[in-house]
């Protein structure tokens, strides 16, 4: 079992179709195919360990990730973000390691030790004329795919290890050999640190979809994209969606007349976004995907079907189903637990685990945090409805402890978004003599509007119990989000206690 | 053929054919293609056989092939002319669960 078996079948099935487009290079599936074991055969020569990637997506992206397959050594892309510092720290864990970055990066990180650095440029010229690979690569399930290090929103960055094993099923569980059409295209913005990029490139290569890249998300970039290259199919972030939008109700032409399908995950998305893409778009299937780096991608997801029922339904309950992430993939379980391990009935809010082929949930040097019996924690707290619709409801760390009543911060920041007033909000647990742990909220107004704290702690008092009502409200002009659209909460609380607003 | 483990590559000793083995039962299973046991994809080649007309249906690309109990699942990832059977029952094609695209 190898990630390399899904490139060789494609390239097999449609050798002359478009793999990867990025502007104007493209690489067929076929010439993808003989790359990677030209890359292959490059990474073994080096004596390297391991596969290491400082950039922004290319079509060296492709041609690393399957290199590194076909060459039995792990991928690890690592986040072009980062300080010089925290960039040493990552290399320091995956050495010795082949890295391929941007040009005016190989002089700085040629000072890294036991690191070998390659142009980008030079890379793919290696992967377009060495000498061809041994063709054969390892099938042992067992071998690390792609190390990916987690964005580390607490505590210091690990790396998430997945192995061909989880890839592998992950995709065989989710995606039909073949099922694109000639005209299907994907358009992939997303990192390609992140598990999400990842997971475009191996399904749309096993659908043999048209992957076609941009290197850097912007949404005017975006949306031209989406036009000129016919896409079908894309995957963003809330706060790619929420840009999208502004930018295409600007206009006086907000179609997307080819984009049939349009996932998104990798953060919350707030109801009235996607109520608005819903009306903007209403062609478009879209999907919810819920899943995290340490479950190889996708757990559970919330189908067009259940997106159009839920935005069509007078009943609340169901209407409430556009803010689940839906229901877990059939290839998984996905249980409710209480701190005591017990599993909880539905409605009861708790920690969710999930079982599955595709979970991992184990970090390089550190083990694995998978039970016995295979369950993982994810430390997302949630619960699952009656009819097995899953709800987030923020990480279980994140959870405010006041008074031994334990408090979602998602559940406030949702009452308090539905204010006109308000554009954002995120509420965090502060120290409280009293209480143990207080509500505070930090709201970002919509420009030209006003509310008063106390009127915003009205909104809440009116509409959730008392104890849920922000004793503290600063307003900002911006909440802080990572590029991925994390909610940095962290750095919240921190500006809170140091007495700044948000 | 004996125990198989999930994620081996197989190839027919008959055919082009080529699977990699998603699930299967403990214990010994009798697997062929084109009517002889499927060899490991790394064993030597034996010279050019061909499909007995009995099993001769020929596999394809990307599809499933389960065992009538199910417990034995496969992958075709090079296709070929034999069919894949345990002993003389073939295997049969599994259907596409229909997922939307989520990535």
């Amino acid at each position: 079992m190898n990630l390399m078996m899904l490139l060789e079948m494609a390239a097999s099935g449609t050798p002359d179709r478009v793999a990867v487009q990025n502007g104007a290079d493209t690489l067929t599936y076929d010439e993808l195919f003989q790359a990677a074991g030209r890359a292959a055969s490059e990474v073994q020569a080096s004596g390297c360990e391991r596969f290491a990637m400082l950039d922004v997506s290319s079509l060296a992206l492709p041609v690393g990730l399957f290199g590194s397959a076909w060459a039995g050594v792990p991928f690890a892309p690592l986040n072009y973000r980062l300080t010089g510092e925290e960039i040493e720290g990552l290399a320091s864990q995956i050495a010795p390691a082949y890295l391929v970055t941007e040009d005016a990066r190989v002089e700085a990180l040629s000072q890294l030790p036991r690191t070998q650095v390659v142009s980008r440029e030079a890379f793919l010229a290696r992967a377009g004329t060495a000498d061809a690979a041994d063709p054969s690569w390892p099938m042992d399930p067992d071998d690390i795919a792609v190390l990916l290090f987690t964005s580390g929103t607490t505590g210091a960055p690990k790396a998430a290890v997945l192995r061909h094993k989880h890839l592998v099923s992950y995709i065989l569980g989710s995606v039909e050999f073949g099922s694109a059409s000639e005209e299907d295209a994907a358009l992939v913005s997303v990192p390609p640190y992140h598990v999400a990029g990842i997971a475009a490139l191996a399904s749309s290569v096993y659908s043999g979809r048209r992957i076609v890249q941009l290197s850097n998300f912007e949404a005017e970039a975006w949306v031209e994209l989406a036009r000129s290259e016919r896409v079908t199919h894309a995957f963003v972030v809330p706060t790619m969606l929420t840009r999208i939008i502004d930018v295409l109700d600007g206009s006086g032409d907000a179609k997307l007349p080819h984009l049939r399908a349009l996932s998104y995950g990798g953060g919350k998305m707030p109801q009235q976004v996607i109520e608005k893409a819903m009306r903007l778009f209403p062609e478009t299937d879209f999907t919810n995907a819920y899943g995290l780096t340490e479950t190889s991608s996708t757990i559970a997801i919330l189908n067009p079907e259940d997106h159009r029922s839920a935005a069509s339904s007078e009943d609340p309950a169901v209407r409430r189903r556009l803010t689940s992430v839906g229901r877990p993939l059939p290839s998984l379980e996905v249980e409710i637990r209480d701190d005591a391990g017990h599993a909880l009935a539905p409605g009861e809010r708790g920690e969710i685990h999930v079982r599955g082929e595709q979970v991992s949930g184990e970090y390089l040097g550190r083990g694995t945090t998978v039970d016995g019996d295979g369950w993982f924690p994810t430390r997302d707290a949630g619960s699952i409805d009656d009819d097995g619709y899953l709800f987030l409801e923020g990480r279980a760390d994140d959870v405010i402890v006041r008074g031994g009543e334990n408090l979602s911060p998602g559940e406030i920041e949702d009452v308090l978004l539905e204010h006109t007033a308000v554009a954002d909000s995120a509420v965090v647990g502060i120290p409280d003599e009293q209480w143990g742990e207080g509500v505070a909220a930090v709201v970002v107004l919509r420009a030209g509007r006003s509310a008063s704290v106390e009127e915003l702690q009205d909104w809440v008092r009116g509409r959730l119990r008392s104890s849920r009502t922000p004793q503290r409200i600063e307003f900002c002009d911006e909440l802080p989000y990572n590029e991925t659209g994390k909610l940095l909460r962290r750095q919240i609380r921190a500006q809170l206690a140091s007495g700044e607003p948000g | 053929m004996g125990q198989l483990k999930a994620g081996v590559r197989l190839r027919s000793a008959a055919c082009a054919t080529e699977v990699m083995v998603v699930a299967s039962p403990d214990g010994a299973v009798d697997l062929q293609c084109g009517g002889v046991p499927m060899l490991d994809a790394k064993a030597e080649a034996s010279a050019g056989g061909s499909p007995s007309p009995q099993a001769a249906e020929g596999s394809i690309l990307g599809k499933r092939y389960v065992s009538e109990s199910g417990d034995l699942e496969l992958l075709c990832i090079k296709p070929g002319d034999g069919s894949l059977a345990i002993g003389e029952t073939l295997l049969k094609t599994k259907d596409a669960k229909a997922l939307p695209s989520s990535d």
